[in-house]
């Protein structure tokens, strides 16, 4: 039906621009007046943050008491949220770090929007858990520093491992991500003409003169920083689950956890960055850049999670089947037709079986129909954060001591503002940063290597 | 207009439109024994170190070793904190339980090794940040933030002559081959420490984080909502509620109820009645007279005197009570003296609110010892 040769691989880029063009393409929008289009979305989400931010600021004002959490369910949407907004965080660094160990080239027009996006989404799960510990003015209690009172942090508990891990991974995200703008910070500098962007530009760009003797270097330290990045997105998600999984509570005391959440990352991380990357190539005209290939691979890679995170769910009723224990059973049938069975429901539903359509390869191509699919896996992702929060606690061991969880406005506000902040922080950096790393791309276009015939 | 006198030469550069030119130029470069030359290109050309005669870089050593401090320190301190400095038994672990410092060793690790890494990078190998370098706003770095790719000899470099340098140059194929010109005053003096200027901005960012600092610890954070639980939703003592038709807060107990172990008085009425009806219910041992002493050392003694001899401790802040071993006291019934320690007697309040009833009691035993050693008879000798 599709000729398609598999054994020749496809280009990064559609086309041979040069590096006049590209530069022209990926920088032009920062230099232009916002549309009338950007300013409908910026509103929107301004809107939307707003919201978050009132509910936050009545929360630190009045107390954890307009939150839906109490006995027995303590970790409700904040902890969900954290979790979720982890979890898109993934798909930067995987992009950045493991496509690039791994020598795939077509991760350069998507990696350094991937990478902004990682670092947005680390941004919006900081809030939930600093929320959570009620004091919020207190929160340089979770770091061990030397203090006065000579107490110190509990270093065998997964929460305090929880502190570390998202710390270290907002940074060296950050870094990583600061270390890819130089080049192109450089570039913006010398093509601006306006002496206060150029001021900016030259402070951020260090004084970066594309010389090859710091080339060489910077290839190493991109290199190390790719392979420290690589276990460190890796163990960020895993560290996150041992929250749950280190407890005793049925339904969280497994061993699956740590892989099925890194998966469940993936999953999530990367449906958001393709759904994110369409409405970009699509505004910024970057279709040759940003191209249908790029976005059908990252489909491949939703599809395979997908059915990775499938795999566990099933395997979670097996173990439960077959430990004998009955607590354990209780749990997932309780999951699957106690009074949150719509939630797993809907779990499953859509990250199961709405990504198997991925298998076809006209829905892998159609941008609205992948679309939508991306939606989906990221609605599906966060209720299954939500299963595994809340029915664990809702029903443990002690019949007596069930409760039900209903989430506030507060609650729901709160998450609408972590999206509202997200989506304005994308939409700023669309304005002012390269969406694409114009050196990257200027590297992997067609005859920008020297040919091998020495 | 520029005064060429009062400028020198940084270098000569040129312009080369192909990755496989630039390759080409950068070989016959340091074939030619150039060493401090460079090669400008808008993205890492393949093959480049190899061409230029460059040595791997280092970097992947700072990165080991950055890693292995970061290790070390983690351990180190984690050990320390549960070991030394804050030992606490967790879920009836060993203080120090390894398994658990795994992920924080992992994360400090990752964490110095790669900030630090590139921290090394950009300050050792790059000695940024350097805006002033003499190729920054040149025709040349435009080109090459671009798409060209240029290649510029150095004047220091010991075979550099500037004619010589331009010929080979243009017989490599480069085009707008351009001498860098360095202006002598200002570009490479950096910031003028002592520019009052300068200084002038130091003083304000320095006031302006002191105060913010001092208004943050010391002011904001016990304003509301900071307040440290210390407002609540519940009475204090004394408070005013309108919730009881009385507008008071504190409660009375229900009348003609009596709480747990709360007697009523009995002891209330004239002394003779409680010298007849009342009894010490306590036995004589050497418990009670312990406790009865302890209790009589805390509340008796500051003003009776440890034996009773009614040597106030108070120098005379407060009237000094008579000997506890005169006859009058000595006669008095057990029932007698609890009467007093409880109500009070002249100047002496009551204790009846601050000594628990059977303590009070001990009280009496205790000084009932105390008259009788303090007084020996004949038959205690004996």
């Amino acid at each position: 039906m599709y000729n398609i040769d598999y054994k020749t691989e496809i280009p990064v880029i559609i086309g041979r621009p040069s590096g006049a063009e590209l530069n022209e393409t990926i920088a032009a929008p920062l230099d232009k007046y916002p549309p009338r289009k950007w300013w409908i979305a910026f509103s929107v989400t301004l809107s939307m943050l707003s919201i978050g931010a009132f509910c936050v600021i009545m929360t630190l004002y009045k107390g954890l008491g307009l939150w839906g959490v109490n006995q027995p369910v303590g970790w409700g949407f904040d902890i969900v949220n954290f979790v979720f907004w982890v979890g898109i965080g993934h798909a930067g660094t995987l992009i950045s770090a493991i496509l690039f160990l791994l020598r795939q080239r077509w991760r350069t027009g998507i990696a350094r929007f991937a990478e902004a996006m990682t670092i947005f989404a680390v941004m919006c799960a900081g809030i939930f858990p600093l929320l959570h510990t009620g004091r919020q003015w207190l929160p340089l209690y979770l770091v061990p520093y030397p203090n006065q009172h000579g107490l110190w942090v509990n270093f065998t508990s997964p929460l305090l491992w929880d502190v570390f891990a998202v710390s270290t991974y907002f940074t060296v995200s950050l870094v990583f991500w600061y270390l890819g703008l130089m080049p192109d910070l450089a570039t913006l500098r010398d093509r601006t003409s306006n002496k206060f962007k150029k001021m900016i530009y030259s402070i951020f760009s260090l004084g970066w003169r594309h010389s090859h003797r710091h080339w060489q270097h910077y290839e190493k330290a991109y290199l190390i920083l790719a392979g420290f990045a690589t276990p460190l997105v890796l163990s960020v998600h895993t560290i996150v689950s041992f929250d749950f999984a280190v407890s005793i509570i049925p339904g969280w005391h497994t061993t699956i956890f740590p892989p099925y959440f890194v998966a469940g990352a993936v999953f999530s991380g990367f449906a958001m960055v393709q759904n994110v990357l369409i409405l970009v190539r699509q505004y910024f005209r970057l279709d040759h850049i940003i191209t249908l290939d790029h976005l059908e691979r990252m489909n491949k890679v939703i599809l395979t999670t997908g059915m990775m995170v499938g795999y566990a769910y099933g395997m979670e009723f097996f173990i439960a089947w077959y430990s004998g224990n009955q607590f354990e059973q209780f749990v997932f049938l309780n999951r699957a037709l106690g009074p949150y069975a719509w939630a797993y429901w809907v779990m499953v539903t859509c990250n199961v079986l709405f990504p198997q359509l991925f298998w076809i390869r006209k829905i892998r191509r159609s941008i609205p129909v992948m679309f939508i699919i991306g939606i989906l896996v990221n609605v599906g992702m966060w209720f299954e954060r939500f299963v595994i929060v809340v029915t664990s606690l809702s029903r443990d061991f002690l019949p007596s001591s069930w409760g039900h969880y209903i989430p506030t406005l507060y609650d729901v506000g709160i998450l609408i503002g972590s999206f509202g902040l997200f989506f304005t922080l994308v939409l700023i950096f669309v304005r002012v940063l390269p969406v694409v790393s114009i050196s990257e791309v200027k590297a992997v276009v067609e005859g920008a290597q020297p040919g091998h015939h020495d | 207009m520029i005064n060429m006198q009062s400028q020198h030469l940084y270098g000569i550069t040129a312009l080369f439109n192909t990755p496989d030119e630039i390759i080409h130029a950068a070989n016959e470069v340091s074939a030619k024994g150039f060493t401090r030359f460079d090669v400008n290109t808008p993205y890492p050309i393949h093959g480049m170190d190899k061409a230029m005669r460059l040595k791997n870089s280092k970097l992947g050593f700072f990165a080991l070793a950055f890693g292995i401090f970061g290790t070390i320190a983690s351990v180190g301190l984690m050990s320390w904190v549960t070991l030394v400095a804050y030992p606490l038994v967790i879920g009836g672990k060993p203080f120090w339980s390894w398994p658990a410092f795994v992920p924080v060793a992992f994360e400090v690790t990752v964490l110095l090794a790669s900030v630090l890494s590139v921290l090394a990078m950009i300050v050792i190998y790059f000695k940024f940040p350097n805006n002033a370098h003499p190729l920054h706003d040149t025709t040349y770095m435009k080109r090459v933030s671009t798409d060209a790719f240029g290649i510029c000899i150095e004047a220091k470099d010991p075979l550099f002559d500037e004619q010589m340098v331009t010929e080979f140059l243009k017989s490599l194929g480069g085009k707008d081959i351009s001498p860098i010109r360095i202006e002598d005053s200002s570009r490479v003096l950096g910031i003028k420490l002592f520019d009052p200027k300068f200084i002038f901005i130091l003083i304000i960012i320095a006031a302006l984080s002191s105060g913010t600092t001092y208004f943050v610890f010391n002011k904001l954070l016990y304003m509301e909502p900071f307040n440290w639980m210390s407002k609540q939703n519940k009475l204090k003592p004394q408070a005013k509620s309108n919730f009881f038709k009385d507008h008071t807060g504190m409660r009375l107990p229900v009348e003609g109820t009596v709480a747990r172990n709360n007697f009523p008085h009995v002891q209330t009425g004239s002394m003779d009645s409680t010298g007849i009806y009342l009894h010490n219910p306590l036995e004589v041992t050497d418990k009670v007279l312990e406790e009865g002493k302890s209790s009589y050392r805390i509340f008796c003694s500051p003003c009776h005197g440890n034996f009773g001899r009614g040597d106030s401790r108070l120098r005379g802040q407060f009237p000094n009570p008579p000997t506890l071993h005169s006859d009058k006291v000595r006669n008095l019934t057990d029932g007698q003296i609890y009467n007093i320690i409880s109500n009070g007697q002249n100047v002496m309040p009551g204790y009846d609110l601050q000594i628990p009833r059977e303590n009070r009691w001990k009280i009496v035993h205790y000084i009932r010892a105390l008259q009788r050693a303090q007084n020996v008879s004949e038959k205690d000798m004996k």
